[in-house]
Parts: structure tokens; C-alpha cells; sequence
């Protein structure tokens, strides 16, 4: 399984945002997407997840199986927003996610407990604070089995604990042979992994 | 899907979904008509089956608005586009109108038996009016989800959703309507206005949700 973008380009409203990103990543290698507000960290996570359209060059996506073979069933999106209901508990959030997702990875109270919030899941979302919100959303990466994960900003809102949590989670991806795609201003602490720096152009 | 549709119909029916502001304002619509027409119980029964069918239809735009609104404020449209190769974009659509119509529009045409009281309409033409919504309003959500896609990225898209399918579901409105006149008055027939109305439920059912998938998937920024 491999990863390609190739001179890729990415607008957003008609404006280029970024051009000339080229990386490769293979199985269980990681990429750190860093740079100011506005350098197109977003931009560059959608055009990968295919939501937007590239604005130049390509990205290639050669799948490992036939279980997902283009890059969008192949990823995870881990957006700004949780994508999560607030009038539903918890539980039958990522129970939804899981079923519609397919290929069921962990079972949602694992899922949970990997998060560190396994008592909660009885309680309606709406009811949780940001941070646990965002634990929430970072269950449903586990719910379901996806190789690529695409993260925007996944550690907004958390505290120091579940961060340091949320790494560990990163690296056991990567080492069961999964890529990460990470925008973050934070130092993540992942050794072993590529930085790509965008800038304002 | 199922997953899909079950998840939509409960947040249709619990705190906030909005199932029961349509059957408030269908109430509402209908009550007031007598009001304002008087009590001509003749005139009512006549103009009935048609006020059933535009209190019915304008409180069935109500919520469309938010049928794909709610999804793209918390980011799960994001991930329900994304897995369009699992499941076809326009499948989710048609699954969410389902849901849709089933938290909001079903119980509008459950109520219609009692409203159809206020209006003074026979037994048999209260039945023809409630079996015609009920084959009729599926068109109305099914044609609401192009629009509720268009104005998705719109922060009040809500009359404009009306304003733009409005026009487009005036036939099942007319054929709607015909079939309940057919059933009571005596030379109009009744079996092929319904048949029409049957035919373009079936055609919207296709063209509406293929529709919206498409405008959802270029409209996603």
C-alpha cells in the first residue's frame, strides 16, 4: 500500500492555497503537515481525502487488497467537526459510525475504553465537554478498520493525559503497517516520521 | 443503511428533530380555514381534500431544510460523502429521505383522518384524501432533497428550499388533489389521476435523490 501525491496543488474558492507538495508514504509512516494559519493544512488533508478537487498534479493511491481499493474507502477523515449527533448518547454514535463505516475494527466499548471514557456512554453527546467530544471522535478511528488515517488538528481541546494517549494510539497504527496523515501544530512526539512544512506563498 | 435510516429517524422523533413542529403547523393551516371561510359546511367539504393537500404539503418543506443542513454543521456529511464507495451517494440520499419522511411527513398523513373532520369531508373522500398523501408526499421529500442540497452551504436556506421546489411539486399537487376529488365526486375518475400521482413518486424517487448526491458532492468546500 502506498500513498502518492505528486506535485499536488490545492485550492480553496479559486485561490491557490498550496502547489508542489510531493510525498510518498508507505506502509507505517507518518506525515507531520505544519505550518502557519492559512498555509493550507486543511485544504491539503480534504484534497487528499478526495473532498475537494486537486487544483494541479495527482495523488495515486496503489491499495495492498481488494478490501479498499481507491484511497477514499481506504481512509479515515478526522475533520474540525466530530461528526457526531448530540441528541444521541454516545454509544449509539459510533455504533451508527461502525455499521455504516463497515469492517468493524474494536467493539464501541473497547473503543471507548481506549479513549479512557468507557463510563460515559450511556450519556447523550451533547452533554460531553470539548475535549472529551474529541476523545469521542477519535473512537470512531477504532470502531472501524481504515489503514489511512487523515487527522485535522485530532488533538484540539485535549488535555496533556489524553494526548499522550491519543500518540500511543498513533503509533500502534503505524506500527501495525497503517499511514498517518497528521495537521497539527503541536509536537506530536512521534519519532520516525516525515514533516512537511507548508508555507505562505 | 439501515444503520443510516434508523439513526435518522430518531433524531427525527426525539428533542429538537422537528417531527412535531409539521404536524403543529398542519393542524394549524387546517384549523384556521374554517375561520376564515365561514361556517359553510358545503363550501368546506368541497374545498377539503385541496386544503388537506396544501396544509400537507407546505408542512412537509418545513424541516427539509435541515435534512442535509444538520449533517454538514457537525461534519458528518464529510464522512458520509467519503464512504460513497461503500455505499452510492445517492443511495445514502434516498435513505435519509425515507428516514425523513417517515419522522416528519408520515405522521402529517396519519393525522389527516381527524383534520379531514374539521373540513366536513365524507368518509369516503377523508380516505381517498389520506391514501393520496400517502403515496403523494414521498415525491415532496424525495423532490425537497435536490433543493435541501442546493442551499446546503446557505446559512438560511430554509425559504429558499420552498421557494425552489415549490414549482417543482405543483403537478403532484394537481394530480394529488384530482385523486381525492375522483373518489367523491361523481363523474371525475379516480384510478387514473392516482396512477399518475403513483408514476411520479416512483420517477422522483430516482430522479431526486441522484439529483442531490450530485449537487452534495460538488458543493462540499
Amino acid at each position: 500500500m502506498r500513498l502518492i501525491a505528486d506535485r499536488l496543488g490545492g485550492k480553496r474558492g479559486g485561490e491557490t492555497v498550496f502547489s508542489d507538495v510531493s510525498f510518498a508514504l508507505g506502509q507505517g509512516d507518518g506525515l507531520i503537515v505544519t505550518g502557519p494559519n492559512g498555509a493550507g493544512k486543511s485544504t491539503l488533508l480534504r484534497t487528499v481525502a478526495g473532498l475537494l478537487p486537486t487544483g494541479a498534479g495527482a495523488i495515486r493511491f496503489e491499495a495492498a487488497g481488494a478490501d479498499f481499493p481507491t484511497l477514499a474507502s481506504a481512509c479515515h477523515y478526522l475533520g474540525h467537526e466530530n461528526g457526531m449527533k448530540k441528541a444521541l448518547t454516545v454509544s449509539e454514535n459510533l455504533a451508527f459510525w461502525q455499521e455504516f463505516l463497515g469492517s468493524p475494527h474494536l467493539p464501541v466499548i473497547d473503543a471507548l475504553e481506549m479513549v479512557g471514557l468507557d463510563t460515559i456512554g450511556h450519556l447523550p453527546f451533547g452533554y460531553l465537554s470539548t475535549g472529551q467530544k474529541r476523545r469521542i471522535a477519535i473512537a470512531r478511528l477504532l470502531v472501524s478498520y481504515r489503514p489511512v488515517w487523515l487527522l485535522d488538528e485530532p488533538t484540539a481541546g485535549l488535555d496533556k493525559h489524553s494526548e499522550i494517549q491519543f500518540i500511543a494510539l498513533m503509533k500502534a497504527h503505524l506500527e501495525d503497517g497503517g499511514i498517518i496523515i497528521a495537521a497539527t501544530h503541536l509536537p506530536l512526539g512521534l519519532d520516525e516520521v516525515k514533516e512537511l512544512r507548508l508555507g505562505l506563498t | 443503511m439501515l444503520a443510516l435510516y434508523l439513526r435518522d429517524v430518531r433524531l427525527g422523533i426525539r428533542a429538537g428533530g422537528g417531527a412535531l413542529t409539521g404536524i403543529l403547523f398542519f393542524l394549524a393551516v387546517v384549523a384556521t380555514i374554517p375561520f376564515g371561510v365561514g361556517p359553510d359546511l358545503n363550501l368546506l367539504g368541497r374545498i377539503g381534500p385541496a386544503i388537506l393537500w396544501i396544509g400537507a404539503l407546505l408542512a412537509s418543506l418545513l424541516g427539509l431544510d435541515r435534512l442535509f443542513q444538520a449533517d454538514r454543521e457537525d461534519g458528518s456529511l464529510d464522512l458520509l460523502m467519503l464512504a460513497g464507495d461503500r455505499h452510492m451517494p445517492a443511495l445514502t440520499v434516498f435513505v435519509k429521505c425515507l428516514a425523513h419522511w417517515t419522522a416528519c411527513v408520515l405522521p402529517l398523513v396519519i393525522a389527516t383522518p381527524l383534520l379531514g373532520l374539521f373540513m366536513n369531508i365524507e368518509p369516503i373522500g377523508i380516505g381517498a384524501a389520506a391514501v393520496t398523501l400517502l403515496v403523494g408526499t414521498p415525491a415532496i421529500t424525495f423532490i425537497g432533497a435536490a433543493g435541501a442540497a442546493v442551499t446546503v452551504a446557505l446559512p438560511r436556506g430554509g425559504l429558499m428550499v420552498s421557494v425552489l421546489v415549490l414549482p417543482l411539486v405543483i403537478p403532484v399537487l394537481i394530480f394529488g388533489v384530482s385523486a381525492s376529488y375522483g373518489a367523491v365526486a361523481d363523474p371525475d375518475p379516480f384510478l387514473p389521476p392516482f396512477l399518475i400521482l403513483c408514476a411520479l413518486t416512483l420517477f422522483l424517487a430516482v430522479i431526486g435523490p441522484v439529483a442531490a448526491a450530485l449537487a452534495l458532492e460538488s458543493g462540499v468546500d
